[in-house]
């Protein structure tokens, strides 16, 4: 939209320099949700005395690392221009699958192991749907997402599956070093990965292709159908690696599990600047954007503020975050 | 077109009658006309919200604030009935309608003004709506019996055998038919469905129709709120939590199509009677209700199977006519 309005017919004028990469770098989406986290991180030591502490600050951070291990695929897949609504359900049919395994016996390695095979064949029988079958992810994973947790009731009703060994509890509940959880190391190095997978490498073009234009990219010789299908895999994967994390965090499974987490961990990625239609995005901006969700969550809990009101925040963000830039362009067209 | 959809909406209506009969088979009493009227009127309220997001996704959006905006103004409607006892149910249905209304213009203003893509718009005033029920209720439950009577005996009135909730599905679903097969405004939800581009070229302010179709959506979603604290004569934050899932689910196991243009009252309703049957026979069949959502989802990605094969065979029609033309 921002090009068409650039070539209406008036005066042309060729700048002597390219863009200065500084002032560019400084009106980017980045800037812009760096100065929103700061702005939050600032009014929440304000707010509370308690949360400039680096226990609080370590605590803060168990909010919002599954979630956004998940966005990472998740930002991935929007860039190619699709969608996977059901990552909340993998993760509770991954979960199912944990404790069902459990019930047998099975150790620490072996339940690991299940959460995350089930996360990536649940993954990959969306991509197969999407790719092979030709049918729109939207709905297709609409209906994965019923299908996955309607499993786990299936299986559960409303029992819970409870007793894990104590060796589990280290994913989601052990630190590597003073108040460095495991999770959010996971976390940085699994952010690292994909900001190289993404930025830095042909497939990582490729995404990019094929969410720009996904015609063009198949006449460019991308195997789109095959890029694709390894996205959803991807965020299989992370859904059951998110699984394994919060199983072995809240140390139980319901069927219930991580319900409505899809819808965050998709504001998560919108918020980051990842483009609804495809195309554009930035692993960065999904990373600070997943840490104003968990600053702004941990802030207003520790004001006494109800998870339902928080949500109110987050859903205003999305939306105001996103508004704000096309409101501005519209002003200054006048 | 429209002669491929009709036989869609035959092969429907077939799966709904033989569900019934398999399941007559085992328990008789499963066909007689009180059951089915029955069953009728507990998938009046889904039939209502289908036919709102259907509008909707023909225009090429998706509307996932609905069951929000449903919760947030039943929640108002009850929060005033408790306070005036006395309020007439008519004075109640329409503000919770105009509270739909206004909720829905707010997402259709979001998405013809400033054009962001509708499932951003629905996904941040979906949690919005739902907060918003938390701070005007305090997020307590407001009860049967703080509820004027006037407000919980309406959509328990029989009329000709009917409860009056199920007349408001037949009388809705009926105004919807009108809406998209007899009035220029129904052209044109179609039309920008269809091909935007050329109905731009056609006269038609794709925005302003979108903004209409979140209006019409936003109407019946508070509508519904009002039948749905009347029917199940609660309101809380919970209230039809996750229910826009289903309602889309009722769409695309009808045959609307998610890319937009294709669509019918007749494929929406028979979507949410399929799923309406289902939800009643499981109990009556001896299975638990959890296996419920397992069912609805197998069903949602066979629709989507049936129908990506029915629109590819639209093609090939076409092009054999064109043939036949030359």
């Amino acid at each position: 939209m921002n090009q068409m309005q650039q070539s209406a017919p008036t005066v042309r004028r060729i700048p002597d320099r390219l863009d200065n990469p500084l002032k560019s770098a400084l009106f980017s989406w980045q800037t812009l949700l760096l100065l929103v986290a700061v702005a939050i991180f600032v009014a929440n030591s304000l707010a509370s005395p308690y949360f400039l502490s680096p226990w609080s600050l370590s605590d803060a951070t168990f909010n919002f690392t599954e979630k956004a291990l998940i966005a990472l695929a998740m930002a991935l897949l929007i860039i190619s221009g699709e969608i996977d609504l059901s990552v909340a359900a993998i993760i509770a049919l991954a979960s199912t699958a944990m404790g069902f395994a459990l019930q047998f016996g099975a150790d620490t390695p072996v339940l690991v192991a299940i959460g995350i095979g089930t996360g990536l064949a649940c993954g990959a029988f969306n991509g197969f749907l999407v790719t092979r079958l030709g049918l729109p992810s939207i709905v297709v994973t609409i209906g994965t997402m019923s299908l996955f947790r309607g499993i786990a009731f299936i299986v559960l009703g409303d029992q819970a599956f409870k007793g894990y060994p104590a060796s589990f509890a280290f994913f989601g509940q052990g630190y590597v070093w003073w108040v460095i959880s495991f999770e959010f190391v996971l976390f940085l190095a699994a952010a690292l990965i994909y900001y190289v997978l993404l930025h830095r490498t042909n497939f990582g073009r490729r995404i990019f292709a094929i969410g720009n234009n996904q015609v063009a990219a198949q006449f460019s010789g991308v195997r789109v159908g095959r890029v694709k299908f390894v996205l959803f895999c991807l965020a299989g994967l992370m859904s059951g690696i998110a699984a394994v994390l919060l199983t072995s965090r809240l140390g139980s499974t319901r069927p219930s599990i991580a319900q409505g987490w899809e819808l965050e961990v998709i504001t998560m990625v919108v918020l980051g600047g990842v483009s609804i239609i495809g195309g554009a995005g930035s692993i960065t901006g999904v990373v600070i954007a997943a840490f104003i969700m968990g600053l702004v969550t941990f802030g207003l809990g520790l004001l006494n503020v109800p998870g339902i009101v928080m949500s109110i925040v987050i859903g205003a963000l999305l939306i105001l975050v996103i508004a704000l830039p096309i409101v501005y362009r519209l002003v200054r067209r006048r | 077109m429209s002669r491929l959809v009709r036989t869609r909406e035959i092969w429907l209506l077939l799966a709904i009658v033989a569900m019934i009969a398999a399941i007559t088979l085992r328990t008789p009493s499963f066909a007689s006309p009180e059951n089915l009227a029955g069953i009728f009127n507990n998938t009046a309220i889904l039939i209502i919200l289908a036919l709102g997001q259907m509008v909707v996704i023909i225009t090429r959006s998706i509307d996932l604030s609905m069951a929000s905006n449903l919760a947030l103004s039943g929640m108002i409607v009850a929060l005033l009935s408790s306070a005036y006892p006395d309020l007439p149910a008519p004075l109640l249905m329409a503000i919770a309608a105009a509270s739909g209304l206004a909720l829905g213009a707010l997402n259709g203003l979001l998405v013809w003004k400033l054009d962001i893509p509708s499932i951003v718009v629905t996904l941040g005033t979906l949690t919005i709506y739902r907060g918003s029920n938390f701070l005007i209720s305090g997020g307590t439950w407001v009860n049967a019996d703080e509820l004027g009577p006037a407000f919980i005996q309406t959509t328990r009135v029989e009329l000709v055998g009917l409860p009056l909730l199920s007349w408001f599905a037949i009388v809705i679903a009926i105004g919807f038919f009108v809406l998209m097969t007899r009035t220029p405004l129904g052209r044109s939800i179609y039309a920008i469905g269809v091909n935007p581009v050329a109905a731009v070229y056609a006269g038609i302010n794709v925005g302003r129709t979108k903004f209409i179709a979140f209006c019409i959506s936003g109407l019946v979603a508070g509508f519904s709120g009002f039948l749905w604290v009347s029917r199940y004569v609660i309101a809380s934050v919970e209230t039809a939590n996750g229910y826009e899932l289903s309602v889309i689910a009722a769409c695309v196991i009808g045959g609307v199509s998610i890319a937009g243009g294709i669509g019918t009252v007749g494929s929406a309703l028979l979507g949410a009677l399929f799923l309406g049957v289902i939800t009643s026979a499981l109990p009556v069949i001896n299975v638990s209700p959890f296996w419920q959502m397992a069912i609805s989802g197998a069903a949602i990605i066979l629709a989507v199977i049936l129908n990506a094969r029915g629109e590819r065979k639209k093609g090939r029609i076409i092009l054999k006519r064109a043939e036949h033309g030359a």
